[in-house]
């Protein structure tokens, strides 16, 4: 049997709004994949913790609060200080264009906003992965 | 980076790698644990089930905390189930440990079934390994939520805990066969919203009539949201850890556990072979067809794959 690929689903900062994560989790699990989904208001410390536990292929981060430029590239940060560089960040959610340039030099490989379909995520994954 | 040497000062990262390679079947992997297997035998290994929604994984997140205030370390494999159609899965126990992401004295690994049916999944045996040569003085094991039969982490645990909720069936339910009877101590959860007392009853009645009264598995109501009798839970996982070691019961245990270990083993790779050849020769393809148009029976086709290493 072909390996899973592994992804963390990860909410980080304050908002509530899991609905879409929810929705990618759902149709990741229908590509095959094992996802991870820890819930909530996570702090980029604990989105780490959990990524190196579980050993995961992408972490995938989504984000409605605005919060995205100091969240994301913290996430990314904390892992490369952990030695951690083969996993595909991904990130999505209600993201200006503007801030798209800054999130990717950050190490945010690729940031999907409002009107991605599902497919697209899923083959972006399957083409990125870094191991 | 290292493993082998990471793994034995505890460090999390190769600890978390050594488990994905041994989830995808890698020799390099199995070769590692052959190789520390000494190091192993010293984790206490308590199983985790009970139904879907009964608040496994939120008692287990309360019990670990427990555990941390004494200070030992603590290892938890929580499983979900994988599709049996995509092979995919959302594994979702973490939610409810979340604050446990960041204590350095505690691992958290989701895994997938991938095709097991006993509640568990294949690389679940070697994971606790590695739990163990990591320095987990602790190790849950957290089952998919189980129906009536999944039973197998009755053959990896030390102990077996099962957690029920009240209201979820009557007294019938109570002695039909299956996880009724693989539990060592009771948990009911959720004791709070009422009914648990008819449901301790049912289970007493049950325990009543067990003839074999060496040992009788206890019940604790508990309400693990609300953080209440945790530590009663806790006093009765030791209990019974106490009564297997002082009646010589967990080296029977550990010596059955490991029969079954060596014959899962071995039934594994025989039928890879066998299955290989027969998938080679495209035979479970011609066999299904000759089936179905009767020119033969399931029996005589099930000879002709095993004449396969028979020569």
């Amino acid at each position: 049997m072909e390996r899973p690929i592994r992804v963390l689903v990860a909410k980080p900062g304050l908002d509530g709004h899991d609905r879409g994560a929810k929705v990618i989790a759902r149709s990741l699990r229908d590509a095959g994949m094992e996802v991870i989904y820890t819930g909530l208001r996570q702090t980029p410390e604990q989105i780490v913790a959990a990524a190196i536990q579980e050993d995961v292929d992408v972490v995938a981060m989504s984000i409605l609060s605005g919060a995205h430029n100091h969240l994301f590239p913290k996430v990314a940060k904390l892992l490369r200080e952990e030695g951690v560089d083969d996993m595909l960040i991904i990130g999505g959610g209600v993201i200006p264009d503007g801030d798209i340039p800054f999130l990717k030099e950050s190490g945010i490989e690729e940031i999907f906003t409002p009107g991605t379909s599902t497919t697209q995520v899923i083959e972006y994954i399957k083409n990125n992965l870094k191991r | 980076m290292n493993i082998e040497e990471g793994l034995l000062k505890g460090e999390k990262r190769a600890c978390a790698r050594l488990i994905t390679m041994l989830e995808n079947n890698d020799q390099g992997a199995i070769d590692i644990i052959k190789k520390l297997y000494k190091h192993t035998g010293r984790a206490y290994v308590i199983g985790v089930t009970g139904p879907p929604g009964s608040g496994k994984s939120t008692l287990t997140d309360r019990l670990t905390k427990e555990l941390r205030k004494k200070n030992k370390k603590v290892g938890i494999i929580a499983i979900d189930p994988t599709s049996p159609f995509t092979g995919g899965a959302i594994l979702g126990d973490r939610i409810r440990m979340k604050d446990l992401s960041l204590d350095k004295g505690v691992f958290i690994r989701s895994m997938g079934t991938r095709g097991s049916l006993g509640g568990m999944s294949k690389a679940t045996w070697g994971a606790i390994k590695v739990l163990d040569i990591y320095g987990a003085d602790y190790i849950f094991i957290e089952t998919v939520g189980v129906g009536q039969s999944e039973i197998d982490i009755v053959k990896i645990a030390h102990t077996v805990l099962m957690v029920m909720v009240p209201n979820l069936g009557d007294d019938i339910q109570a002695i039909k066969a299956g996880i009724m009877e693989i539990a060592d101590v009771f948990a009911i959860n959720k004791a709070d919203l009422g009914g648990a007392n008819k449901t301790q009853l049912e289970i007493e009645m049950n325990l009543d009539l067990n003839e074999k009264k060496d040992y009788r598995p206890s019940i604790v109501q508990v309400s693990a949201s609300k953080n209440e009798n945790i530590d009663k839970v806790i006093k009765k996982l030791s209990e019974h850890r106490k009564y297997l070691d002082e009646t010589g019961e967990m080296i029977e245990r550990r010596k059955r556990n490991a029969k079954l270990e060596v014959i899962r083993l071995v039934e594994e790779e025989l039928m890879d072979l066998i299955m290989n050849k027969a998938l080679e020769e495209d035979m479970l393809e011609i066999l299904s067809e000759q089936i179905i148009s009767r020119d033969i029976d399931p029996y005589s086709a099930k000879d002709n794959i095993l004449k396969l290493i028979k020569k």
